[in-house]
């Protein structure tokens, strides 16, 4: 059964802004998706807010749109393009419920537009979770009895105790209806049932609560399933999870393929695994199953499953070389399993199952120090922010390379600072599954645990308790050896051992440990992923290091480029650095190099087999990049190594890469140096001439307050030995500077604290640029709409700047170029600017693609990071002007184009994930520490309609009528009388505390007066404005920051209103010209004029003028 | 207790081809001298299925699963009553075992029963040379550690081409497996090396299963009044099974309902007229897709055969019992993976597959052949009391 010819035009949905749960992993999904499609000859229309992925790269489908994700645009697509079928199961959960609302209101049936991949049926039986106990409960497998967690619902506390003499402890006790999980807890004993219960049964509206048997401690197991519409079923992938049933599996260690089954438990897990897929409904694509399995006697309980394509799957995909969105979409085509080749033999068809002969391990990255108070403990609702793949050819290789791929300096195992806890404090704490836990094990065998006090604290499964006793038994090894043999370091390399921990076992350097073992020929190997063990030759040169003996790196004669990826995603580094990477990858391929990709981050793009020539899924730390190096090089010729693209991670590495004789293509690491030194960059800048925000480096309190007086408040301050941006905080007086000092530095000659002038009231503008050694181009001027001081990621920005004149851009644009020239750059160069009393103020510089460069392309038209790959490798600007890939001679990224959209950028939060241990919210407020975890795009013809797109994508539509909270510095109070009035005009309710509301009466706006949180209620319990927006009284607010109040407590009552409204979802407006852009975008709302438009459209437009004024 | 490859003092082994490839590891379960035909084996479960499995018999087994042994041993799982392999290949062995059914070590197993293994191997490495040079003679030795030595004595070994080890693995007397509850059918099964699911499977069924020596003759079959025949999996070439074949002949002559498995499927290739061959490296596994042509579905099969069936993919071959055509292929590399015998009226007679519906270790998806089976006894039986009748 070949592809359908009754359909020609298929719609796909994308996942949005990256969030906590929904990752770059459907970007690699939906890329996948488009490619495949587009193959296939389909016309492939794309929707997707998020502009950070390459999915909403023009070339990937035939029509972007780069839209929010809501029922009434996704009406306008589909009225305009008229699809012929929907394809929702490869954008996640969004994707999903987009689908399903479409269903629901009729717009799928008043176009004629078939969903192909799930139906609704199997979607809404995979998400019910009485439908799916149904479900699971009634199927017929030979020999094996599919269960769900047994429960009971109960009304009263004898019903309780009599579902807990049935059920036995431990039990979960779920009450109904009650906000946010409140009341849960789980029971152990009867005492803690009674408790727990009866709180749950007051605490529930219909005093009703779920008594369920508790599956915690179990072992936790997962399937990749595949089905074809000839009913052709495979199992992609297994996967086991090192920590037990209780902890999200994306916050979980898990392990492919399974380890501690036997084959008859497996088969019957894969025999249930299929009844699913066939009873749920899924008759083509990919679906997810979880499983926990009772440690004791193997009793097995189908936990859930997802009738759609996951992270899981993109894990498994990465895991195996099968790649499940790709063979999703075909079979979601028409096609049948056998009709379609295994890309990775070739000769083979993708209707069997991979099977490995190696281990992968996936270690998840966290990022609670972004969150100060958050609760570190890991429950069923998932925490992490990323995640680091490693593969190796057993479980202790890869669980090593892992750790360190999550560089973060206390994953890895700690096997020598000194301990002062006791065996029973460490076990204690270890039972409490958190992000430490794994090294809490370790500390455990260091003070002697046995294997058992272990399992009983954690639950992990005694065969990787051994593996970790193992690591352990390997490093006692190397402690007490006598000296360093072959032997020995390649046992502990086998084992997973960097070369950092052997030369911390050893107090030697890295450098000699590395050194010694190079000399006595102790050097991975390269291995292939194949997913067939080797049965089969393979096609495709994805490898992964290995300390065994042979190598399967294929000699090259073309000139290699390697491109180190980013790492996993963390808070700050994210989705948008792989884009620039993949480009590198393209760009390279294009201009006849051999692109080589290194990175370990199995959600991405980067890390398919199918973007470079060849990839390595290796860590990205000097020890394995140099590895990688020198497998290249011995294969074959290498011009160099890209640094610049991947963010911070591959920046940090170029000069010991540099040092050790590898070949740094683009801007050197001298350069990179002087950019991020800040003696040396504020050099840079005194020889161009251009002013920096005055600051000190203070040694103790009383010279941080010397320095405050100098260059007067507001300060920013910070201690200098952390990095990242950690622990910033502006200050605006003595008190508040002396305070900061005590509590949160440790301040000595030693160990110092830079204390910055803060340019309150100043617009923040972030530059994206291009370098050749001669010439400059600017790609981009982003203006925040955020106050100064708050991270850049977390701020909203729109391109073209709408305040700044024709002058200031092109005081930007050379003062761009004299710190391109100044610093050395080749390639792609970031600078934030601060402009106040028109002048323009240099913050921070950074000589590599930016988190923003893949908005500025797509705003633009113009590929910056192939642009700065081509750089790199030699090329000039002008000669990209020649060949198109710039704009002509005179434009550049801020040329005035009459056919150009307006661009806005909207950061999104997570603050709805992180609690606190006595389950408050976490303090929301935004700071010069980034928060966000990915970002919207809004298109449009005019700012506020793109503004309310940006607005509809990160928090959900703007409001077109109820209640308005207005709170103005008295510095904006006259600007924004006029879009207030308006907004009234409109018929909004306008909110105002005491200030605002006499301003506005004053000109004839009708206002409700309401109090401040400061205020508190009053005396007739009238509620202060947070309490309102908690309360979801209030849609729309416009809460300009008041800078230093009087009484000391700076901007305290717009913060919490900005929680607030974070928390509520309540879209928050922050400058005046945010306000009026709003309006305007209402206005276009309540017009119905919203428009929809590809960037298909609007780059032919653009391209068009370019070319009639050029 | 931690076990011995584990730790840095550990007893050395080594591994040596016949084309004198040499590995180096550390020796596991029984110490000494061991020689057979290397192959590898691509399963990520059933290691306790493999290494019981009367088909591996004289073959030395290489584990492309990195780690081995740790489920441990259990009384359960077993496919026969000891181990078969001449030898096993491992890269990490288990120090401990983790599983609620364990009783023991794998390493103790193959300890008590005399088996020789090297851990530490690259045994990708080695699989990768079997591939691209094809299943060879080996030898593993914790005696013997000088690799020239070693492949003196490699070379010779016997060879698995032309050898008849049918003798070696078959039931010296006849057994019988009752039905699982209401018995519905007899069937006379020649053990040529079977596998214990395989009448487990039956008598899941209701077939009460005769288990007969591979000597047996058609009278002994005939004996026992059997609504069918079967023919087992075993090791071995079946170019050598001259006995067998001609048994299988005297039962289709009998007009009696045939399925066989693996060896059984080569047998009935050969009885059909159909010569066999070795193929270059073979199909060992529990993931190799296979499609029954008569549904164009894909099933997942567990595979352990070096020798295949050669016969024509498109076309019928006509037999003295009616037409033979191939009914399974492998996706992988159209080898033949089915056969069956349909009489004039269309009617069928027998069949057999070259894989494990059996399964253990492996999926289930081939499980239908069974009923397949029994579907196929029921009607012989329906149309011969039909013809009775009349």
């Amino acid at each position: 059964m070949p592809r359908r010819t009754d359909i020609s035009s298929i719609l796909v949905i994308g996942s949005g802004p990256i969030v906590i749960g929904q990752a770059c992993e459907f970007d690699y999904s939906g890329t996948q998706a488009c490619r495949v499609l587009r193959e296939e000859g389909f016309r492939v229309i794309l929707v997707n807010s998020n502009p950070a992925t390459i999915m909403t790269d023009p070339e990937f489908a035939d029509a972007t749109y780069i839209e929010p994700i809501m029922p009434e645009y996704l009406e306008k697509v589909i009225a305009k393009e008229r699809p012929d079928a929907l394809l929702p199961t490869l954008g996640g959960q969004t994707a999903l419920n987009a689908a399903v609302a479409l269903h629901e209101q009729g717009i799928l049936a008043k176009y004629g537009v078939e969903l192909i991949g799930a139906s609704i049926d199997a979607i809404q039986s995979g998400e019910d979770r009485e439908k799916f106990k149904e479900i699971v409960a009634s199927l017929d497998v030979p020999g094996v009895n599919p269960e769900v967690a047994r429960s009971a619902i109960c009304h009263s506390m004898t019903e309780v105790l009599a579902a807990a003499e049935e059920l036995g402890y431990p039990l979960v006790v779920r009450p109904s209806f009650t906000m946010g999980g409140v009341g849960s807890g789980f029971a152990h004993d009867e005492g803690e049932l009674r408790r727990i219960a009866g709180f749950g049964l007051s605490a529930s509206p219909v005093t009703e609560v779920l008594i369920e048997e508790s599956v915690l401690g179990w072992k936790e197991y997962e399937l990749e399933v595949m089905r074809d519409k000839a009913d052709n079923v495979v199992i992609v992938c297994s996967i086991e999870n090192l920590d037990p049933m209780g902890v999200h599996t994306g916050d979980s260690i898990t392990v492919a393929p399974a380890m501690t089954l036997t084959d008859r438990e497996y088969q019957a897990m894969r025999d249930v695994g299929i009844a699913v897929i066939r009873a749920v409904g899924v008759d083509t694509g990919g679906c997810n199953i979880q499983f926990a399995i009772h440690p004791d006697n193997g009793r097995m309980i189908v936990i859930e499953m997802n009738p759609r394509v996951s992270r899981s799957s993109a894990l498994a995909s990465k895991a195996t070389g099968f790649p499940i969105a790709k063979i999703a979409a075909r079979v979601a085509v028409g096609y049948t399993l056998d009709e379609i080749p295994n890309d990775i033999t070739a000769e083979t068809p993708a209707s069997f199952e991979p099977t490995l002969d190696y281990v992968v391990v996936k270690a998840p990255r966290f990022a609670f120090e972004k969150f100060p108070g958050a609760d570190t403990t890991l429950t069923t609702h998932m925490k992490s922010v990323g995640e680091a793949m490693a593969i190796g050819r057993n479980f202790t290789e890869a669980l090593g390379k892992a750790l360190r791929s999550l560089e973060d300096a206390k994953a890895g195992f700690d096997f020598t600072s000194p301990i002062t806890d006791t065996l029973a404090d460490v076990l204690a704490q270890a039972s409490r599954p958190h992000d430490g836990r794994l090294q809490l094990v370790m500390k455990a065998f260091r003070l002697g645990a046995t294997d058992d006090q272990i399992f009983d604290a954690t639950k992990i499964d005694p065969w990787f308790l051994d593996q970790l006793r193992l690591i352990y038994d390997v490093a006692e090894e190397v402690r007490h050896a006598p000296e360093l043999t072959a032997d020995l370091l390649r046992r502990a390399k086998r084992h997973g051992l960097a070369d950092t921990q052997l030369a911390k076992l050893r107090n030697l350097s890295t450098d000699v440990v590395r050194g010694l073992r190079w000399a006595l020929g102790v050097r991975p190997v390269f291995k292939t992923v194949d997913t067939c063990a080797a049965e089969f030759a393979a096609r495709t040169p994805y490898h992964y290091s290995s300390y065994d003996e042979e190598t399967e790196v294929q000699p090259r004669t073309k000139e290699a480029v390697l491109i180190l990826g980013s790492g996993p995603n963390r808070i700050g580094q994210g989705i948008e650095f792989d884009y620039s990477c993949v480009h590198a990858a393209m760009a390279l391929r294009e201009a006849g190099y051999e692109s080589v990709m290194v990175n370990c981050n199995p959600e991405t793009v980067s890390t398919d087999y199918d973007t470079s020539d060849r990839l390595y899924f290796e860590p990205l730390t000097e020890e394995d990049v140099l590895e990688v190096f020198h497998a290249e090089a011995a294969a074959g010729p290498v011009a160099g190594v890209i640094v610049q693209l991947g963010g911070q991670t591959p920046l940090k590495l170029a000069q010991a890469l540099k040092d050790a004789g590898v070949p740094i293509v683009g801007t050197q690491p001298e350069a990179i140096n002087l950019a991020e030194e800040r003696g040396a960059f504020g050099k840079v800048l005194t020889d161009a001439g251009l002013p920096a925000p005055a600051y000190g480096m203070a040694e103790s309190a009383e010279q941080a307050l010397a320095i405050a007086h100098d260059i007067s408040y507001p300060v920013l301050v910070r201690p200098s030995y952390v990095l990242g941006g950690r622990g910033m905080e502006i200050v605006y007086d003595d008190a508040s500077l002396v305070g900061y000092i005590e509590r949160a530095t440790d301040i000595t000659p030693s160990r110092p604290v830079l204390v910055d002038r803060f340019l309150d009231d100043a617009i923040e503008i972030d530059v994206d640029a291009l370098y050749d050694g001669t010439e400059l181009s600017l790609g981009g001027v982003m203006e925040h709409s955020e106050e100064a001081g708050i991270h850049s990621g977390d701020s909203a920005c729109s391109l073209p700047p709408i305040t700044l004149g024709n002058e200031v851009i092109d005081q930007i644009r050379t003062s761009t170029e004299a710190i391109a020239r100044g610093v050395g750059v080749r390639g792609l160069l970031n600078i934030q600017f601060a402009l106040l009393s028109d002048v323009l103020y240099v913050l921070e510089a950074n000589p590599r693609a930016s988190r923003t460069v893949p908005f500025v392309s797509k705003a633009t038209d113009t590929p910056l990071a192939k642009a700065a790959t081509l750089i790199s490798m030699g090329a000039t600007i002008a000669q990209l002007r020649e060949q198109g890939v710039l704009r002509p001679v005179g434009m550049d990224g801020t040329t005035t184009l009459e056919a150009a959209p307006i661009a806005v950028k909207e950061a999104v939060m997570p603050f709805n994930r992180f609690r606190t241990a006595d389950g408050s919210w976490v303090d929301t407020l935004l700071g010069p520490e980034m928060k966000s975890t990915g970002e919207v795009m809004g298109l449009d013809v005019t700012f506020g309609t793109a503004f309310a797109k940006s607005q509809a994508a990160s928090f959900g539509n703007v409001p077109t009528a109820g209640t308005v909270f207005i709170s103005v510095a008295n510095r904006d109070k006259r600007h924004a009388i006029f879009p207030v009035k308006r907004l009234a005009d409109l018929g909004f309710e306008v909110l105002a505390t005491e200030g605002t509301a006499q301003v506005l009466r004053r000109q004839d706006v009708d206002v409700t007066r309401i109090r401040k949180a400061s205020q508190g209620p009053g005396p007739e319990g009238e509620k202060t404005i947070v309490q309102a927006i908690l309360d979801g009284e209030v849609d729309l607010i416009f809460n300009t920051p008041h800078g230093q109040s009087r009484d000391g407590s700076p901007r305290k009552d717009g913060w919490q209103i900005r929680s607030a409204a974070i928390l509520a979802d309540v879209p928050c407006v922050t400058t005046v010209q945010g306000l009026s852009a709003c309006v305007q975008g209402i206005e276009a709302l309540r017009r119905g004029a919203v428009d929809v438009r590809s960037l298909q459209e609007w780059s032919a437009g653009v391209r068009a003028e370019i070319a009639e004024r050029s | 207790m931690p076990l011995s490859p584990a730790t840095a003092i550990s007893k050395p082994a080594i591994l040596v081809l016949e084309d004198g490839r040499t590995f180096r590891g550390v020796s596991f379960g029984a110490e000494g001298e061991t020689f057979g035909e290397a192959v590898f084996s691509t399963g990520m479960s059933g290691y306790q299925e493999t290494l019981t499995d009367p088909s591996y018999h004289r073959q030395v087994v290489v584990a492309t699963a990195p780690h081995i042994g740790n489920t441990g041993w259990n009384d359960e799982d077993d496919e026969s009553d000891k181990i078969w392999v001449a030898g096993y290949v491992v890269r990490d062995l288990s120090r401990v075992r983790s599983n609620w059914r364990s009783n023991r070590s794998l390493d103790d197993e193959l300890r008590a029963q005399g088996v020789v293994g090297i851990a530490e191997v690259d045994t990708r490495a080695l699989t990768r040379h079997l591939r691209e040079r094809g299943a060879m003679r080996v030898g593993i030795s914790t005696i013997e550690l000088d690799a020239d030595k070693l492949l003196a004595k490699v070379l010779t070994s016997p060879q698995m081409a032309g050898a008849n080890l049918v003798a070696d693995v078959t039931v010296s007397e006849p057994e019988l497996i009752a039905a699982v509850g209401e018995k519905r059918f007899t069937v006379a099964a020649i053990d040529l090396g079977i596998k214990d699911m395989t009448p487990t499977r039956m008598a899941e069924r209701g077939i009460e299963v005769h288990l007969l020596p591979a000597a047996s003759t058609i009278e002994q079959i005939q004996a026992i009044a059997p609504d069918g025949v079967f023919f087992s999996n075993g090791p071995g070439d079946p170019a050598a099974a001259n006995d067998a074949v001609a048994l299988l002949t005297e039962v289709l002559n009998a007009d009696l309902p045939y399925f066989g498995i693996c060896f059984g499927n080569q047998i009935f290739g050969r009885a059909l007229g159909f010569g066999t061959y070795k193929l270059k490296y073979g199909h060992r596994g529990i993931n190799q897709p296979v499609m029954d042509r008569s549904t164009n579905k894909v099933e997942i099969t567990a595979h352990n055969h070096g020798f295949a069936v050669d016969a024509p993919l498109d076309a019928a071959t006509a037999t003295p019992w009616g037409e033979a055509r191939v009914s399974h292929v492998n996706l992988n590399d159209d080898v033949v993976e089915g056969l069956e015998l349909r009489s004039s009226d269309g009617t069928l007679r027998g069949f057999s597959v070259q894989y494990h519906p059996e399964a253990a270790a492996g999926p289930h998806d081939a499980a239908y052949l069974f009923d397949r089976f029994t579907e196929m006894m029921a009607q012989h039986r329906a149309s011969a009391t039909g013809e009775g009748n009349a």
